[in-house]
């Protein structure tokens, strides 16, 4: 009962602090902080999804009215959630560590960006294209499909390969994708090579919603839908294959899963998330090119998914969010308030830190306490934030 | 009606040594056991029976099918599964899911019934897991049907590993060396159990097994193998006094002074 109380009044309370102090990043990670207080501590249920659904239907929005910056992160974190879910069933269920997974969201941010701008009559001449917005909800589809048979065609070479030589394999194929990306603007243009896609056309939004609003709600939509397939399938028996595969490939064999079809399936699973979210993401930025996609992509969002908790959903969807908020606002924040100490000439024990060399730049702080962030977690929480945990079953005797 | 299974000439070749050579094999029902010193090629031709291996020689059929060039998964699908010598469970997934994933090649459902949460996937999964804890029953870890399997003690171990088996519906079942660490009396209860399977089930076993007490008293059948070779076969108390047996597991006797009892 006081833990409702508590969580009801958090809630409310620092969504009507963001609305006071909008610029205040403290505030508004002070929400976000609420909202992870609501999906970790013991509420009756019904009050725990209820809230969830009220903050990010509702409150969210209001904040976003209110700075529409903060919206902007929502979506980013929707976007890298999708991310994480799409690889966690990759390397977290399935034990196959894929170093190159933003490679699917490019297919799907270009399978959009090329026919949904004037650039598909460079490809295929005439003044066809752009496409009308509205078949962008078709190639959300279209994006899905194309990532999932990527993912199947990278799957294909690789599945006699574990451990080691499957990252490495995959680490190439990440590579081979951003390099296509990059230099596909010859013999036929393509990609338009390193200068990037643009404009890209966006969609004709439901009753006149401005695009800021849009892209949050429809990345929210696919979110919600990801996490239930995501449950669903590892609840079945592709889930419990899938951790087989992952436990002991050998004696997996052995026990009747079949090996090549769950391998496939797990790598386009994972690639078709990326896949639909690729779309979505080249529709909002309007312009795409290939330095969105780098091998850094990629680690990022498997450092996602392990500070999460491997082949944990609730993992999964925190690791992407910290890290997201980490260094959309966090580390942001923290080289900003370095800059001003630096502009402002405070000293430190006699020494002026205007003197710094440039070589100490704030903003190089950032990555260093991303990196020992890391650190830390893997020596004192390996397994994650939140670890998977076993189902445990209702018997009847 | 076919003979259940049987291999002929099954030859195997790891670079220059040959593990197993012309070795033939057969067994229609009860339980057969196989015996030999270590390195003789037991586990090898376990290997090559249920996929693992291809063999460079010879035929292996279940009831009249060829068994060689088949995948792992389609030889558990016709009906023949296994237990690892060196016990090998999914060690972070709970007794009964292990149990599940041996399921896995009698479930015919299709993504779309997973996705969608059809009528069809919850019957096939309530049926799936009585038929597991009937299984976990069965072997007697009914009551560590939640726990993570790198918890169970060992002898519960083995035991899961053997429900884990039977859950994929084998007519024949390959057990390597199921009593290893066990006590005289462990090993006793599961040989009672092994009985009451081919009893109940009607299931043909075959053993690869170190403990003689267990296999003179279980077996029908021994098949003795040494260097690759088959050097006997027969009922238990034939095999037992088999000279070439003998000196296998012994050695030669010395028959002249000064001659040495192995090369």
């Amino acid at each position: 009962m006081i833990r409702s109380l508590i969580a009801v009044a958090l809630v409310g309370l620092s969504a009507l602090a963001v609305a006071t102090f909008p610029r205040s990043v403290l505030v508004f990670l002070l929400f976000q902080g609420s909202l992870l207080y609501v999906f970790k501590a013991r509420l009756p249920e019904p009050l725990r999804w209820g809230l969830i659904a009220i903050s990010l239907v509702v409150l969210m929005p209001t904040i976003g009215y209110f700075n529409s910056y903060y919206l902007e992160v929502a979506t980013q974190v929707g976007i890298f959630v999708a991310l994480a879910l799409g690889l966690n069933i990759v390397v977290g269920l399935a034990g196959l560590l894929d170093l190159g997974y933003v490679a699917f969201f490019a297919v799907g941010a270009y399978s959009w960006a090329i026919v949904g701008s004037p650039h598909a009559n460079v490809i295929l001449g005439g003044e066809s294209f752009p496409l009308a917005g509205w078949w962008f909800y078709v190639f959300l589809f279209v994006g899905l499909a194309t990532a999932a048979t990527t993912g199947i065609l990278l799957g294909l070479p690789v599945l006699r390969l574990h451990g080691d030589y499957l990252a490495i394999v995959t680490l190439g194929f990440g590579e081979v994708i951003r390099v296509l990306a990059n230099n596909l603007d010859k013999p036929i243009n393509f990609t338009n090579g390193p200068k990037g896609i643009t404009p890209i056309s966006r969609p004709p939004t439901p009753f006149g919603m401005p695009y800021g609003e849009f892209f949050y709600f429809l990345a929210l939509l696919i979110v919600v839908a990801v996490i239930i397939v995501n449950r669903r399938l590892e609840d079945s028996h592709v889930g419990r294959a899938w951790e087989a595969i992952r436990e002991d490939e050998l004696a997996a064999r052995a026990m009747g899963v079949n090996l090549v079809r769950m391998k496939l399936m797990a790598f386009a699973c994972g690639a078709s998330f990326a896949g639909v979210m690729g779309v979505l993401f080249s529709a909002k930025q309007v312009f795409i090119n290939p330095e969105s996609f780098t091998f850094l992509e990629s680690i990022g969002v498997l450092a996602m998914v392990i500070l999460g908790g491997m082949g944990s959903i609730p993992g999964a969807i925190v690791g992407a969010t910290v890290v997201t908020v980490l260094n959309l606002q966090v580390l942001k924040g923290f080289s900003l308030w370095l800059n001003e100490l630096k502009n402002a000439g405070v000293t430190v024990l006699g020494y002026s830190l205007a003197d710094l060399p440039t070589q100490f730049e704030p903003a190089k702080y950032e990555r260093m306490v991303f990196g020992i962030i890391l650190v830390l977690m893997m020596i004192f929480r390996p397994q994650g934030i939140f670890p998977a945990r076993r189902r445990q079953r209702e018997l009847a005797h | 009606m076919p003979i259940l299974f049987e291999a002929r000439g099954v030859t195997k070749r790891f670079g220059g040594l040959t593990a197993l050579h012309d070795v033939d094999f057969a067994i229609d029902r009860g339980i057969s056991s196989i015996i030999g010193p270590n390195g003789a090629g037991k586990t090898t031709l376990f290997n090559i029976f249920t996929g693992l291996y291809a063999a460079d020689e010879g035929q292996v059929a279940f009831r009249d099918q060829p068994l060689l060039g088949l995948r792992p998964d389609q030889i558990t699908a016709l009906g023949i599964c296994r237990t690892f010598q060196n016990i090998r469970l999914f060690a972070n997934m709970t007794a009964i899911e292990n149990v599940l994933v041996g399921m896995n090649s009698r479930i015919s459902l299709h993504l779309w019934d997973v996705l969608s949460r059809s009528p069809r996937f919850r019957r096939t999964e309530s049926e799936l897991a009585s038929r597991a804890v009937g299984l976990l029953d069965r072997v007697g870890l009914q009551v560590s049907a939640n726990v993570v399997a790198r918890n169970l003690p060992y002898g519960d171990r083995r035991r899961l590993e053997l429900a884990r088996a039977l859950a994929s519906e084998p007519a024949l079942l390959l057990l390597d060396e199921p009593t290893a660490g066990m006590t005289q009396g462990e090993a006793s209860d599961l040989m009672h159990l092994l009985r009451g399977l081919v009893a109940d089930l009607g299931l043909a076993i075959i053993l690869i097994e170190h403990n003689m007490r267990v296999v003179m008293e279980v077996s029908d059948r021994v098949t003795v193998l040494d260097h690759g070779e088959k050097i006997a076969e027969g009922p238990p108390r034939e095999v037992q006094s088999n000279a070439r047996v003998i000196e296998a597991y012994l050695g030669k006797r010395r028959t002249a002074p000064g001659a040495r009892p192995h090369a």
